[in-house]
């Protein structure tokens, strides 16, 4: 499992062999691959971000330009929404964490003695995986909508207000991104935990400290780079995803997300520049905190 | 396809000016070295010391930086290994996990197309007592199982020569006694010449005809395992075989047959055969079980040196033998071997004690003088883990 | 037989852990209520690919196989799931030769711009969907290139390749160089070296760097709307029929997909876990 892979990427350096030829011929595909189709991309959507409207031209049609103003109003208008995106992708991340960190804890420590369950709760973890990621999103919304039992249940215990609704909430849209990266967050804890040596629970039970106090002081710290890689993979795709908060889904009028802009911006009113430059700020912004976050977690060495 | 013929008996192995320099730093600094065929030849050193390399350069894994390596007389420096007609048995066995047994054992006879490569490998494999686990994996073999099978491996080929690196070193004690003594007999069998390398020097001396001790990139001293013992030639040596107390001092006096050694007053006699330099500042030694410890002041006599008197500081048993720390006045710390003949040690703590020695126990050393530490430092291999990554790093100028 | 298989524990390595008081029975019946948890979507997917709906998915009106046996009946979604399966599988080969031997290079060579390379790897997995997507989209429309099965192929084997890359690499370091280097001892020449002894050993992180693209490829829908003009996917056939209504062929099509994924994986664990088992029991 990849993901177990990139919590563990700190594996040991072998003593590399000298630069040869076969280096270059096993590089260059792939590296050229990814500079033409990934890095060239990049460039391109900083120049569209700076392009400006074609004199005569129809909807859709851009002159290059160096339009930085493109930057301020994107940002002016749609200040709510990008603030809105971190809001929830930090909410969602924390929910998925203290979720996923119980369960983590389960199937790499406690079922330890039992490689065969251990297995088995993994793959129901990752089950969600292998069906399609917009039908369980649907899912949710049938379970969630007003007239779903679920709904009706929570009214009936007054936990819900009678005439109060679920779907096209911020409510249903942080759960929807919560349960959807949910194993995102689950696969590197485990893979830390996995690897956590129980003798250090024992040393520090024998050490006088209480269970809750080796928890602390023991085991979080020892799974902190699994934390660390749960948290990016939860939170980078969160922040930029459209589809639990658009309104066909579990969103609404009033919860939209910046993906939501860039995508209608692109697709519908073919603003290129308006979606280009949202991106580049998004993806800005992403680096930014996760170079930060990283640094201050010291686990820097994640590829 | 090979070069060289793969002979039934093994062939000479000649190291001319070889030197390997790896980015920063220099693993080997100029070897020259001749082992004659069909011999056991140990190279015993700490880790660091270029053993390995040396070891890695014959087997022709890594590059030289300069000289020449010739095996049965061919020059076969700028060949590849899988083109040199010698094997290895890896210190981790390296034994292929998705193949069987036996398909490991015939993997170098089917590369070069040799016939009849099953009833060789099985053949080799009764060699080493384990023809009835062909079929398995090898990880279903215990360790000291692995260890025989990477030597059927290796020795199937008919190598001339056979490269061994720490081969026991993953064994337990009582395991590798056992294997050294199969090794050397499987050796004597096949008529093989044999090049073992090794950090034990207790494997080095039971094994080898001759032993070459090696100490940062250069051949200490090689000779047979027990003129190495008796007559060390560098500070080194005398350390790193065995333990030995030395001295250093003027040599005040020289008769036909001995010379006298001052020590801060007190003179030690060591016969000049025994002498590798016979004037000068020179360290003299004495091995610790050689030394007899007295509560009486002995008898001075021409065949004798007396140390002493000096304080018992540290007892310490350990079954054959009781090992004593004596410290003694302008001349140091002295340890000193005595047999469990009686029950219980000679003396205690703090006891006022004498050590003498027969003269002809003595040995003199070819070293400078060296003060200070008994072991000299050596790069010990972090040390030296650390040294290559940022000899890496600079060359890479990132990272 | 498999419940036997769980429950019989280890005996290698049982040992008592500090017990956290009421954690010995609270944690596993969290455990249990989270994953029940998990399941709940896939459940109802399940559940109403059974329906007897008219247009629209969303109410329970009675239980039939038809959709089961007429999936193709809803032609265009039987078109976009063929179109998903052949994009997957050209991604994922492509990405699969081009990400093995990235990481083969990685652990085995050293290079110059070697901490460039690492980021340039890394920088796709950190950047959003919507980022890729839109900077694909922005470079095909700068270049005239009409989007389409192509393109999508184009952008999944990019995204797949970070992937691929961290998993077989993965692999390669766990591999011991001593292994290579017996082999070229043994007469192996470099390319017998390579298929004989690198590429068996390497097989099993291939496969699940290769099962994992075509999971990320098959799975995609933020990439692939931006990238693909009026060809069409699975994912991006419901989400063009989400405001519409979703035809129960679609949950057909999502539940036997995951029947068979979840088979294939279940399968490989158990009997993986059963083999190291009578391993462990022979030696």
């Amino acid at each position: 499992m990849a993901f177990s892979a990139f919590a563990t990427a700190t594996a040991t350096e072998q003593a590399p062999r000298r630069a040869s030829k076969v280096a270059l011929l096993l590089l260059l595909p792939g590296i050229a691959y990814l500079m033409l189709f990934f890095l060239v991309p990049l460039f391109s959507l900083v120049i569209t971000s700076l392009q400006a409207p074609a004199e005569f031209g129809d909807i859709g049609e851009f002159d290059n330009a160096f339009r930085w103003e493109n930057y301020t109003t994107v940002i002016g208008q749609y200040s709510a929404q990008i603030l809105r995106s971190f809001l929830y992708a930090v909410l969602a991340t924390i929910f998925a964490l203290l979720f996923s960190y119980p369960l983590a804890y389960f199937i790499g420590v406690r079922a330890r003695p039992y490689p065969l369950l251990q297995k088995l709760i993994l793959v129901m973890v990752i089950a969600p995986f292998f069906i399609s990621f917009l039908l369980r999103t649907l899912a949710w919304k049938q379970i969630l909508s007003d007239e779903s039992p679920v709904v009706a249940g929570l009214k009936a215990l007054s936990l819900l207000a009678p005439d109060a609704f679920l779907t096209g909430t911020p409510f249903a849209v942080v759960f929807g991104l919560t349960y959807n990266f949910i194993p995102f967050m689950t696969l590197p804890l485990y893979a830390s935990l996995e690897r956590l040596d129980t003798r250090y629970l024992e040393a520090g039970s024998d050490l006088y400290s209480t269970p809750f106090t080796t928890f602390r002081t023991v085991t979080i710290p020892l799974s902190m780079p699994g934390i660390v890689s749960g948290v990016l993979l939860t939170f980078i795709p969160a922040a930029g995803d459209y589809v639990n908060a658009s309104r066909e889904f579990l969103g609404g009028t009033g919860t939209t997300m910046i993906g939501n802009v860039i995508e209608s911006n692109f697709l519908i009113s073919l603003n290129y520049p308006a979606a280009a430059s949202l991106s580049i700020i998004l993806m800005a912004v992403i680096l930014v905190l996760v170079t930060a976050y990283v640094k201050r977690s010291g686990t820097e060495d994640l590829l | 396809m090979a070069a060289g013929g793969f002979a039934e008996a093994g062939a000479d192995l000649e190291l001319v000016g070889l030197q390997k320099r790896f980015p920063g730093f220099t693993a080997i600094e100029e070897l020259n070295l001749t082992i004659p065929a069909g011999s056991f030849f140990a190279l015993l050193g700490p880790s660091g010391c270029g053993k390995t390399t040396t070891l890695r350069l014959v087997a022709g894994l890594e590059e030289v930086t300069a000289g020449r390596i010739l095996i049965g007389g061919k020059d076969v420096t700028s060949t590849k290994a899988y083109q040199r007609p010698v094997n290895t048995v890896f210190q981790s066995y390296a034994l292929f996990p998705h193949m069987s047994i036996i398909d490991n054992v015939a993997f170098g006879l089917r590369r070069r197309k040799i016939d009849d490569a099953m009833g060789k490998a099985h053949e080799a494999l009764r060699l080493v007592e384990l023809d009835h686990l062909a079929a398995r994996k090898p990880s279903q073999l215990s360790g000291g199982q692995q260890q025989r099978v990477a030597l059927a491996r290796a020795i199937v080929n008919r190598p001339a020569l056979l490269l061994l690196d720490e081969p026991l070193g993953a064994l337990d004690l009582k395991l590798r006694r056992q294997m050294q003594l199969e090794l050397k007999s499987v050796q004597e069998e096949v008529g093989l010449t044999f090049l073992h390398v090794t950090h034990d020097q207790e494997e080095a001396m039971t094994m080898a005809d001759t032993v070459a001790v090696m100490n940062k990139g250069r051949i200490e001293q090689l000779g047979a395992p027990a003129v190495l013992y008796e007559l060390p030639r560098t500070v080194f040596v005398a350390n790193f075989l065995g333990q030995s107390n030395l001295f250093s001092g003027q040599v005040v006096a020289e008769n036909p047959d001995s010379i006298s050694v001052d020590i801060d007053g007190t003179r030690i006699v060591v016969p000049k055969a025994r002498a590798h330099r016979t004037s000068g500042h020179i360290t003299v030694g004495v091995r610790p079980e050689k030394l007899i410890l007295a509560r009486e002041a002995p008898v001075e006599s021409a065949d004798n040196n007396i140390l002493g008197p000096g304080r018992v500081i540290d007892v310490s048993f350990s079954g054959v033998s009781t090992q004593y720390l004596i410290q003694i006045p302008l001349v140091g710390t002295i340890v000193l071997f005595a047999q469990n003949m009686g029950t219980g040690p000679i003396v205690g703590e703090g006891a006022e004690v004498w050590v003498s020695w027969h003269v002809e126990h003595g040995f003199g050393l070819d070293d400078e003088v060296e003060t200070g530490s008994r072991f000299p430092a050596d790069t010990d291999t972090a040390t030296l883990a650390l040294q290559k990554r940022h000899a890496l790093m600079s060359e890479l100028g990132e990272d | 037989m498999l419940a036997e298989a769980i429950t019989a524990p280890q005996p290698r390595n049982r040992r008592q852990l500090p017990s956290f008081g009421l954690g010995k029975w609270l944690l596993p019946l969290y455990t249990t209520l989270a994953l029940l948890f998990l399941l709940i979507p896939i459940a109802y997917t399940f559940v109403f690919s059974f329906n007897d709906s008219v247009k629209s998915n969303i109410s329970w009106r009675g239980f039939t196989f038809d959709n089961w046996t007429g999936v193709c009946k809803a032609q265009d979604v039987c078109e976009a799931f063929g179109n998903s399966i052949l994009i997957a599988f050209v991604a994922t080969v492509a990405a699969t030769t081009l990400g093995t031997m990235i990481a083969i290079a990685l652990v085995r060579y050293r290079f110059r711009f070697r901490s460039s390379i690492s980021l340039l790897l890394f920088l796709p997995m950190a950047t959003p969907e919507v980022v890729l997507g839109a900077g694909l989209a922005a470079q095909f429309l700068g270049a005239g290139i009409p989007k389409g099965l192509g393109t999508i192929i184009i952008a999944h084997t990019m995204f797949c390749i970070s992937f691929v890359v961290v998993t077989v690499k993965a692999r390669v370091s766990s591999i011991d160089p001593a292994l290579e280097e017996a082999g070229r001892d043994l007469y192996g020449s470099p390319a017998q070296v390579f298929w004989r002894i690198t590429f068996p050993l390497l097989l099993p992180g291939i496969v699940a760097a290769a099962l994992l693209s075509f999971a990320l490829s098959f799975d995609d829908f933020i990439i692939t709307n931006f990238n693909s003009g009026a060809a069409t996917t699975f994912p991006k056939f419901v989400y063009v029929a989400a405001s519409r209504g979703i035809p129960a062929e679609a949950n057909v099509i999502a539940s036997a997909v995951f029947i068979l994924a979840i088979t294939l994986v279940i399968t490989t664990q158990v009997s993986s876990t059963l083999r190291a088992r009578r391993l462990a029991a022979k030696s």
